[in-house]
């Protein structure tokens, strides 16, 4: 029922969302066209904002976008003229979609060994130098770390292509500047999970029957402990799938995470709603999964 | 706790803090980049300059010939791309980034502490509007909204700027700070709004408001007076852990162009400066190197600082020390 519920909210909560960010975008200074060289006459600007029905009045506009999207259609783009956005991301997304899979796989690959690792070992010098380089990943966001491995693996020691995607060894790059820093993200709430489960009755009982300390740990710890590290994953997963502006840049890499800052920056309207969308729907259906699997792994937690 | 039962919970939580050795040697550290990169300037005076290294007292802004030296006697950290040395120019920065992240983190804790403390003190209705907008914004990617936010508001200073009667450069300049500012901690208040509402939600029921409610204390009275001194322990967490997260934001806006405008410069603008350099030919490591490592050494010492205090305020934390 719970479950229901939340699905039938997610339209007009979608609908809200929408209308907030056509009215965000809206009350940017300036058109589309103003960055383009300028039109050689009044007429042409009136012609253009006409074809794109720039000038009615904003409800108007924001009613005919919805009619669109109902039947399938998110608008033309209008910085990239001919272009459809429904075809911009179709032709984006793939890439945005495996990179960011890639990226939350590696995160979730070295961020719950490394929380657990340093957990079980709690204040011993495993657990400092564990938790420093968690911290320390976390500290050296993409924008840093990125430039330094371009630098040191593909400049100087040409192990790795400088750039560009396709091949699997052009990706262990990208997918290292994206992820390092939600594996410090994970260890560390894995760390702390797996701390407070710890301290939890129901440990305590497994001590008390004589279990071993294994199966204390994997079996009965863990799954609790990963909680955290689910709640986080959805959030986190929708961030890295609608592609980061910093990793495609430094890698010319063709995804959406150069459209969403670019479609801002030149109020591209069709576009910055169409990619708020994908985002919100993305994060919106995850965070469900999310709580669903979230109820399947934790008995104590019952949605009514 | 023999020790500490005369102890006001502020005094407990300090000792706990200064029993934690990692965080107490990041707050020295954070100190001293503070400190550092204050007094910087001075080097360049007229009494300190002939004592010191020539390297200590370069001008952030003085152009010269030697373009791209590697870090050398005279420049430690190396020259770009103007030949401006890099030392100063990545003390100065810092400056901006930690100024920038101080002002932000204060910004979004205003609007945050407020939003959550209403929100969480009127309870009902009104709790589950306030806490659905959060949501809604939640679910919007905070790119878009900085963006918008920060050229819209570079757009009405244009306009001033240019108007009848306009602003002076630095005027303008400053102007730019104070957009970056709302920017930035516009889109950051969020989780501090979720925070300070539960905890305001878990105090408003207490006797002792009760007892000052009873009393005929006003709500604003209540609410400034008696709840959030109880939550001020959690906001100075939290704060300490969004400067750091506001900092790296601001360092994704100078790549973006809309951070710093030039010839001021951040962290971020420099690493970003120092990327464009990556080429085939001839490596640049100092342009990126040295700015990265400033950043990171911030970023650990305040997260460092941020967990010690969470670790020291967190009452559940106290059994480790009974």
């Amino acid at each position: 029922m719970y479950f229901i519920r939340r699905i039938l909210f997610l339209p007009p909560l979608m609908l809200l969302i929408s209308f907030l960010a056509f009215g965000l975008v809206h009350l940017m200074p300036g058109g589309p066209f103003d960055r383009e060289r300028k039109p050689a006459s009044p007429e042409i600007e009136r012609h253009l904002l006409a074809k794109y029905h720039l000038d009615e009045p904003i409800l108007k506009q924001y009613l005919r976008y919805l009619n669109g999207i109902v039947h399938g259609d998110f608008g033309p783009s209008m910085k990239y003229r001919n272009h459809s956005v429904t075809d911009i991301i179709i032709e984006g997304l793939p890439v945005s979609l495996s990179l960011g899979a890639l990226a939350f796989c590696f995160a979730m690959g070295t961020g719950i060994p490394l929380g657990f690792f340093t957990s079980i070992h709690k204040g011993k010098w495993e657990d400092y130098a564990g938790s420093f380089v968690a911290l320390a990943v976390i500290c050296v966001p993409g924008l840093v770390i990125g430039p330094i491995l371009i630098m040191c693996f593909a400049v100087k020691l040409h192990w790795f292509p400088v750039a560009l995607w396709g091949s699997p060894w052009r990706v262990i790059l990208p997918t290292l500047t994206l992820g390092l820093y939600f594996t410090g993200r994970v260890a560390r709430l894995m760390h702390e999970g797996m701390l407070s489960t710890l301290h939890s009755e129901f440990i305590t009982t497994a001590r008390a029957k004589g279990l071993g300390e294994t199966a204390i740990l994997v079996k009965h710890a863990f799954r609790i402990a990963v909680l955290p590290v689910l709640s986080y994953s959805g959030p986190m997963l929708a961030d890295l799938l609608t592609g980061s502006f910093i990793v495609e840049n430094l890698f010319q890499l063709p995804g959406i995470g150069v459209f969403m800052v670019n479609s801002s920056l030149n109020a591209d309207y069709t576009m910055v709603v169409g990619l708020v969308l994908l985002y919100a729907i993305l994060l919106l259906g995850l965070n469900l999964a999310v709580d669903f699997v979230h109820g399947l792994l934790d008995p104590r937690v019952r949605y009514d | 706790m023999i020790d500490g039962e005369h102890l006001s919970p502020n005094q407990r939580a300090w000792r706990r803090f200064r029993r934690n050795r990692g965080a107490s040697v990041a707050l020295l550290v954070l100190l001293g980049v503070v400190a550092l990169i204050l007094i910087w300037p001075l080097f360049r005076s007229a009494a300190l300059a002939p004592i010191l290294p020539k390297a200590m007292s370069h001008n952030p802004d003085a152009i010269s010939d030697a373009q791209f030296a590697p870090p050398s006697w005279g420049n430690w950290f190396g020259t770009d791309v103007h030949g401006r040395d890099l030392l100063s120019r990545v003390c100065y920065g810092a400056r901006v980034s930690l100024l920038v992240g101080v002002v932000g983190a204060v910004v979004s804790l205003v609007i945050g502490v407020l939003w959550g403390a209403i929100a969480g003190y009127c309870g009902g209705r009104w709790d589950g509007v306030m806490m659905r907008f959060v949501d809604v914004l939640y679910s919007m990617p905070s790119v878009v909204f900085v963006i918008v936010l920060i050229t819209a508001l570079n757009a009405v200073l244009g306009k001033l700027q240019t108007g009848p009667g306009g602003l002076s450069a630095s005027t303008a300049g400053t102007m730019q700070f104070i957009g970056l500012f709302a920017g930035l901690g516009a889109v950051s208040w969020l989780t501090m709004a979720r925070i300070v509402r539960g905890q305001v939600l878990s105090l408003r029921h207490r006797a002792f408001i009760d007892a000052s409610r009873a009393l005929g204390a006003t709500h604003t009275r209540i609410l400034l007076r008696h709840i959030l001194p109880n939550v001020y322990g959690v906001i100075i967490v939290y704060l300490t852990l969004t400067i750091p997260s506001i900092i790296l934001y601001e360092s994704f806006l100078s790549y973006l162009g809309l951070g710093i405008q030039p010839p001021q410069a951040s962290l971020g603008s420099l690493i970003a400066s120092g990327a464009e350099q990556i080429n085939p030919i001839r490596i640049y490591w100092w342009l990126i190197v040295f700015p990265s490592a400033m950043l990171a050494l911030t970023l650990l010492a305040l997260n460092f600082v941020g967990d010690g205090l969470r670790d020291a305020w967190d009452p559940r934390t106290e059994t480790n020390f009974k």
